[in-house]
């Protein structure tokens, strides 16, 4: 199958671990990855502020960017969320009715990557390796807005090596929320100790989810407390094999001071 | 548009902006911990009540409908339940905003010659501040929600719609009783049996001596012209039925069209708010009847703001809230800030959406942002508001600092041109490499670095390494 990329501002720019573990792994898996030049970003960023109008022409080069692919994936439950959710409202708030129609349609064929390889490959195992005690964070974009359920764990139950410990309060925010981490950091912050508290009492040496943003700022607390604890994209997981790339060239979705 | 809630009287808006006054909530650990089991305990009970209901999600899209209806024909429904309540020996009252229903109220119990009121538990006389105006007034209005009584006594303001005191654990309560409550034992200890007891023998006293209550109301229903109260104590049926005149404070929204959409209300909001099957007292009147119950009885309708939050096609929806406080419980925001930090007498994430629409979002802009979108309040709420969509709207009405739209307008222009975007990146990795590291960034990036650490930037972006592929 031919896939469209849709990278994503923060994975590009901080995180292309994530994304070229997503080629690498669609690609073991025989489908052909393109990436559509001219993305930069979904607008989330600016919706969510509350900038919808400036939003507007991101969504446009969104649109018209993804529209001639049948199928597009993120390695971002948040993105897709903003794309499933937010893209034709801002569209049609902008008072620009085909492009709603036309947001609509590319929302339709837009994938987080769990959905992407179970509901629409059709695979939950993945023939990945990946030796580590691992617990999953299921991100409140990817668990409500997208509501991917337990698709993420089914992939990663398969994979070989891997233990998979569960996470106390799993569903409770990690507090990241965008520019919630920097507008309330106090209280931000405190959601995130809750979170560490979570993680750390689990023993698990790597913490996982579908969303780099989240795993940025857990992965910056677990840095800041120097607990050894490593953040790792779900991605990267799926994408290691016991030939190697285990977990990517950089090694590992590590924050480092 | 419609006016919104006066300023300078009433509890909407809060003295200092949301970070600031969370900021001191957070550092109060005794608060935290009186909050993180309180909300614990209340969402545990009530998911295992809403599990007992096979046909929950109709139900609460039933409610949904019904109030999606009740909004769409507001003028009409109150008219008719206008006319009932005056056929049924009530008299009617318009209430544009909080100083006309504070004067009304007033006069009414001036008028019986009464200097003091009990009270039922309702957050319609919270928000217009109408004890104060009482007091003002040299009426002594006394709360009889064993909770609401706790706050008032204390000198203090409630911090959850359902639970007022939910910041207090029983020491303080003791404390608070031994220091303000009339008449109370000396020797009281602070278990709740004895606790509540003391409050019994101070509201009895109250109770059989005071002629004029002063109540809100969950429901009305237009096709009679009833009123409803649900409640778990049994106080406020004592006030309801008790004295010669009672006063009631409605918030127009909590009109309903007929008894038969009670039924869905009635299963809806004990599960979602105390985790009960069926609230313990339903209290239901239509206007007087002779020989029985108050034979004076006064309906306040109230506006308030409530006609602007409806002329909004897509905040509108925040006026569907049956106050169960569900969203409240299971926002990880608010269970760690606690509800004083919203500064309204409607906290959590409902407060966060309805109290910047009451009084117009410049005066509580900071609200809208109180929020992470996590989204747990829109699965947890009966009605099913959309509060995450609420909230991403009304940070778009939100008078914007101007160094943020500056830095808004700059990212969204370089996002725009992908080669400006990818020079963008170069960029801020040579600058990180420079050794700055995330250190030092300036406000609002700072708070990022308080307590957590920035990644370091990769060797090359993905688009560069997609390049060379
Ligand atoms: S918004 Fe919904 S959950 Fe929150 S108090 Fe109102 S009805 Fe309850």
């Amino acid at each position: 199958m031919r896939i469209a990329l849709f990278v994503t501002c923060l994975a590009d720019t901080m995180f292309p671990e994530a994304a070229k573990a997503t080629v690498r792994l669609l690609e073991r898996l025989g489908h052909e990855v393109v990436f559509p030049a001219g993305q930069t970003c979904c607008g989330q960023m600016h919706i969510n502020t509350g900038y919808q109008a400036r939003a507007v022409p991101l969504v446009r080069r969104h649109v018209r960017t993804f529209d001639p692919y049948d199928v597009i994936v993120a390695p971002s439950g948040s993105c897709v969320g903003s794309v499933r959710h937010q893209h034709a409202l801002v569209a049609r708030r902008g008072g620009d009715e085909r492009l709603a129609s036309r947001a609509e349609s590319v929302a339709g064929r837009t994938y987080e990557l769990s959905e992407l390889l179970v509901d629409v490959l059709g695979v939950t195992d993945v023939a990945a390796y990946f030796p580590h005690r691992v617990t999953y964070h299921p991100t409140c974009h990817s668990l409500r807005s997208l509501r991917v359920g337990d698709r993420p764990l089914r992939l990663l139950r398969a994979v070989r090596g891997l233990e998979l410990v569960e996470l106390p309060a799993a569903e409770q925010c990690c507090g990241f929320g965008g520019t919630f981490a920097v507008k309330n950091a106090d209280t931000s912050i405190a959601m995130l100790a809750d979170k560490m508290r979570h993680v750390l009492s689990t023993g698990a040496d790597v913490c996982t989810a579908g969303d780099a943003s989240c795993l940025m700022h857990i992965g910056g607390g677990l840095s800041r407390l120097r607990t050894g604890v490593r953040t790792v994209h779900l991605a990267e997981i799926l994408a290691s094999t016991e030939q190697g790339g285990s977990p990517g060239e950089r090694g590992e979705l590590v924050v480092r001071t | 548009m419609p006016a919104t809630a006066p300023g300078g009287v009433g509890q909407l808006r809060g003295e200092e902006p949301f970070p600031a006054a969370a900021r001191r909530a957070l550092a109060d650990a005794q608060l935290r911990r009186n909050l993180g089991h309180a909300t614990a305990t209340i969402r545990a009970k009530s998911g295992a009540v809403i599990a007992e209901v096979p046909d929950w999600e109709q139900l609460r899209a039933a409610g949904s409908a019904i109030k999606a209806d009740v909004l769409a024909r507001l003028p009409e429904l109150l008219e008719q339940l206008e006319a009932r309540v005056t056929a049924a020996g009530g008299v009617v009252h318009w209430a544009a905003d909080a100083n006309e229903a504070n004067r009304i109220v007033t006069d009414l119990v001036r008028a019986t010659g009464s200097d003091r009121v009990i009270k039922v538990k309702s957050m319609a006389t919270q928000e217009i501040g109408l004890n104060e105006a009482l007091e003002a007034a040299g009426i002594i209005p006394v709360e009889t929600d064993l909770a609401e009584l706790i706050v008032q006594l204390g000198d203090d303001r409630p911090s959850h719609i359902l639970v007022p005191a939910i910041h207090r654990n029983r020491a303080e309560i003791r404390e608070i009783f031994l220091r303000a409550m009339p008449g109370v034992d000396r020797a009281l200890t602070d278990e709740p049996a004895d606790l509540a007891a003391a409050a019994r023998r101070f509201l009895r006293q109250t109770f059989l001596s005071t002629s004029v209550a002063v109540s809100g109301a969950n429901f009305a229903v237009a096709e009679t012209g009833t009123l409803a109260v649900v409640e778990s104590e049994g106080n406020g049926r004592m006030c309801l039925t008790l004295p010669e005149t009672l006063i009631t404070v409605m918030g127009v929204e909590k009109v309903v069209p007929t008894w038969r959409d009670l039924e869905v209300f009635l299963q809806l909001l004990p599960r979602a708010s105390t985790g009960e099957r069926m609230n313990p007292y339903t209290s239901m009147w239509t206007g007087v009847t002779p020989g029985d119950g108050p034979q004076a009885f006064h309906l306040v309708l109230l506006d308030n703001g409530r006609s602007a939050v409806l002329a909004d096609g897509v905040g509108r929806q925040a006026l569907h809230c049956i106050r169960c406080s569900a969203c409240l419980n299971v926002c990880p925001v608010y269970e760690r800030t606690g509800g004083h930090a919203y500064g309204s007498v409607y906290p959590g994430p409902i407060g966060a959406v309805l109290s910047p629409q009451l009084t117009g979002v410049a005066d509580n802009a900071s609200l809208p942002y109180a929020s992470s979108l996590c989204g747990a309040c829109y699965d947890a709420c009966p009605v099913k508001i959309n509060i995450p969509e609420l909230l991403v709207h009304l940070r778009d009405q939100v008078p914007h600092p101007r160094g943020e739209s500056v830095a808004m307008a700059a990212a969204a222009y370089t996002m725009d041109h992908p080669a400006l975007f990818a020079a963008a990146q170069r960029a801020a990795r040579l600058s990180r490499l420079a050794g700055r590291r995330g250190r030092g960034l300036p406000p609002p990036l700072s708070g990022w670095t308080a307590g957590r650490d920035l990644p370091e930037p990769p060797v090359e972006t993905f688009r560069e390494w997609w390049a060379k592929r």
